[in-house]
């Protein structure tokens, strides 16, 4: 085979594995794919709806364009791309520490440098797949409210799709001779989770300090922004100019995509094998447990607890998900602190920020605890009922959830002890709601398949999604408008019953 | 005088996944003995142990441990016993002492009891180097090494295991196997599966295969073969000569 039929030849190949790996990630493994596939294709044409209510009014927008509203177009823009970097640098981590056909091909008498050239591509393919996938919504809207120059706007996917790949390959790479293949999954993992945030929540920082509010279109329109924009001509502009059908600006952006693709491949691949290489490597990392030798007293339950809290603490998932749900707290955090000077009605904005975090941080406890057990067969094993290890799961899940927002209610309770004491009922009631679905949807699985879990069922993850937004909608109608929360409380209500009438552990 | 109960006994066992797994099966296995259950893939060995281990629940059938009904009292039953399958199921995130303080937390065992055992069996499986190193960088041999220890850190009267040796370089499954017949020799019941026959013929006091399900022979190699008409084969040769056999009947 030559050397061009053989690269093609692994280009399939990787093809086919994102298809199938894709495929099984939104099919959760299951042989009925077509209902799967079917039901996707449904959900796909319902988020035309809140991308109408998004985007909608934008259709008719038409170049040239004012400062404000470059800005508003780069910045969604520069989100969308913040947000592919995040996937990006997911997907190239988990090349180097999932793929299993690592020793295959490096053993095999390819050149490496052009089979990682290919595999690089095949993410950046990936990252740009997904994206098309979650804007297609957003860009039907614009193009039917519009007209076809709205089509440009997926040559803009595309082409930050491009570089997003691009600077995840570099950052992961320099990761990993900075810091070392051990820590670099966890920072890796840690920074993919801030990039994917910060941005909006940079913004919404922004507005609080300046306008008091948390909108962040607030500093996008402001006219302190437009003043520090640069000209109308200047390349910042290219990419809102390109979605507004400037197929120059496009073919520019594109051609910048490519390149910078091209120059990462030229400049990693080589090195994509010494990386892999080490990652094998130090596949052995010695990471010490605790320093405490001494065996603890306590009955079976105290015992199942601290092995959870152990796990939990060391789970690098958790990490990064934790500060992520923090990191959305700052913004309220900061309107509360603004709050206590002006004493604005904004401050009730907090209670449903705290409570729909709780519910979504809930929800991912309990699948780590109640379905992500590794040691399944020890713990079915073990001398004590079923129901007391689930107890003790769930009581790890609601004291970890009580121990990250009961400082947050606390500070709450200081500026207001009413809306405190709503906030703390909420976050209850939605860390209880979220755990439940879990138990009634729980599967047997390994913690590392944690980036699966919301495959496999999808019901259970838009039931647990449906219910931090019921409960925290709920919390702060409470606080305005009783009678209105009374409504919400019960439609909530009804959708966690419905939840588990259909779910497969009911009785 | 009452006679002192069989460590095992099985009746009727049945299972059924797509096909029927286990078929009726019955098996009985003394105090104290070596016990090595053989059969080829798929035969229904793993099966037939997990139920007994109260992991999976039979379809029909009764399984007593020392006389207790392990179906009606799985909880008594299973403070008598250990499992270690042939994947070792450990957390990534503990250290081997982590892990043993774990399973002994669990067993209720006495922190006094239960953290001089558990160094003690670490250091005989030639862990002790790694006690505070997170298993997650550990090989395949060295988890196994983990969840045996496990097993046996609670001290218990029936221990079953799944293909133990698997992944285990010579000198561990040397280890792995003295530290068995230890046990044993302390008054222990042992239920082994494997398909290293040669294991089974060496370290088992009674052998039985299993086909399709069922139990087709039982009993020593002697008896094997005074079964079988062959006062001079390898249990190999028996095997396949029985699994043919059954295979031809089906």
């Amino acid at each position: 085979m030559s050397s061009a039929a053989a690269l093609t030849w692994f280009a399939r190949h990787e093809l086919r594995l994102a298809w199938r790996e894709w495929l099984a990630m939104m099919t959760a493994g299951r042989r009925k794919r077509k209902r799967a596939i079917i039901g996707l294709i449904g959900f796909a044409a319902i988020m035309h709806l809140p991308a109408y209510a998004v985007v909608g009014r934008f259709a008719d927008l038409q170049a040239p364009l004012d400062k404000s509203s470059l800005i508003i177009i780069t910045a969604t823009i520069l989100l969308a791309w913040a947000l592919m970097l995040s996937q990006a640098i997911e997907s190239v981590t988990r090349v180097f520490y999932a793929r299993a056909d690592l020793d295959l091909i490096m053993s095999s008498p390819a050149t490496l440098a052009n089979v990682f050239s290919v595999r690089i591509a095949a993410i950046a393919l990936s990252v740009i797949a997904m994206a098309l996938l979650l804007s297609t919504p957003f860009v039907d809207v614009l193009v039917i409210g519009g007209g076809i120059r709205w089509f440009a706007a997926y040559g803009v996917v595309v082409a930050i799709g491009l570089s997003a790949a691009a600077v995840a390959i570099a950052v992961t790479i320099v990761l990993f001779r900075l810091i070392g293949p051990s820590r670099t999954r966890l920072v890796a993992q840690i920074l993919a989770a801030i990039i994917g945030a910060g941005f909006v929540i940079a913004l919404q920082i922004a507005a609080i300090l300046s306008y008091g509010t948390l909108s962040r279109f607030a500093v996008l329109t402001s006219d302190a922004a437009a003043s520090f924009a640069p000209d109308l001509e200047s390349i910042v502009w290219w990419p809102a100019r390109a979605a507004l059908g400037d197929s120059e600006a496009l073919l520019l952006l594109l051609a910048g995509g490519l390149v910078l693709l091209g120059a990462v491949m030229a400049i990693f691949s080589p090195r994509f094998a010494d990386t892999a290489v080490r990652v094998s490597a130090n596949a052995a990392p010695s990471h010490q447990g605790s320093r405490s030798t001494a065996f603890r007293k306590g009955s079976r339950q105290q015992a199942l607890r601290r092995k959870e809290f152990v796990l939990l603490l060391r789970d690098p998932w958790l990490v990064s998900q934790t500060l992520m749900q923090l990191l959305y707290l700052v913004p309220p955090a900061l309107m509360l602190w603004r709050s206590f000077a002006d004493s604005t009605l904004a401050i009730v904005l907090i209670t449903p920020v705290i409570v729909m975090a709780a519910g979504q941080l809930a929800g991912g406890l309990a699948w780590l605890t109640i379905s992500g057990e590794d040691a399944a067969d020890l713990v079915a094993t073990a001398p004590l009922p079923a129901s007391r290890v689930i107890r003790a799961k769930i009581e790890v899940v609601l004291i970890a959830i009580g121990v990250i927002f009961a400082p947050l209610v606390l500070a709450l309770a200081f500026a207001s002890p009413l809306q405190a004491a709503v906030t703390a009922v909420g976050v209850i009631i939605a860390a209880a709601s979220a755990t439940a679905i879990q138990l009634w949807f729980r599967v047997q699985a390994r913690r590392s398949q944690f980036r699966r879990r919301q495959t496999s069922s999808r019901l259970a993850t838009f039931a647990e999604a449906f219910c931090s937004i019921g409960w925290a909608a709920t919390a702060a109608l409470a606080l305005v408008i009783p009678i209105a929360a009374f409504v919400s409380g019960l439609m909530t209500a009804g959708i966690l019953a419905a939840t588990w009438k259909i779910s497969p552990r009911r009785g | 005088m009452k006679p002192a109960p069989s460590a095992l006994q099985v009746r009727g066992l049945t299972k059924r996944f797509d096909r029927l797994a286990v078929d009726a099966l019955d098996l009985t296995v003394r105090t104290g003995e070596f016990y090595a259950l053989v059969g080829p893939n798929g035969a229904g060995k793993t099966t037939t142990l997990r139920m007994v281990a109260g992991i999976s629940r039979p379809d029909a059938g009764s399984v007593a441990v020392f006389g207790i009904d392990a179906l009606r009292d799985p909880v008594a039953a299973k403070q008598m016993m250990a499992w270690v399958s042939d994947e070792p199921m450990i957390y990534d995130k503990l250290t081997p002492l982590e892990y043993l303080e774990f399973v002994a937390g669990l067993w209720g065992i006495d922190p006094a009891v239960s953290e001089p055992a558990a160094h003690n069996l670490l250091t005989s499986l030639g862990l002790e180097p790694h006690l505070r190193e997170r298993c997650e960088g550990f090989s395949k041999g060295m988890r196994q090494k983990v969840a045996l220890a496990g097993a046996l850190v609670h001290d218990p009267r029936l221990i079953i295991l799944d293909e133990p040796l698997t992944g285990l370089d010579a000198v561990s499954a040397r280890h792995v196997k003295g530290l068995l017949q230890d046990r044993v020799r302390a008054g222990c019941t042992v239920i082994m599966t494997t398909h290293i026959l040669e294991v089974a013929e060496r370290m088992a006091d009674r052998i039985g295969v299993i086909a399709s399900g069922r139990l087709v022979a039982e009993g020593t190699l002697t008896e094997l073969r005074q079964q079988n008409g062959h006062n001079d084969t390898s249990l190999e040769d028996l095997f396949i000569a029985l699994v043919d056999t059954k295979a031809a009947a089906a």
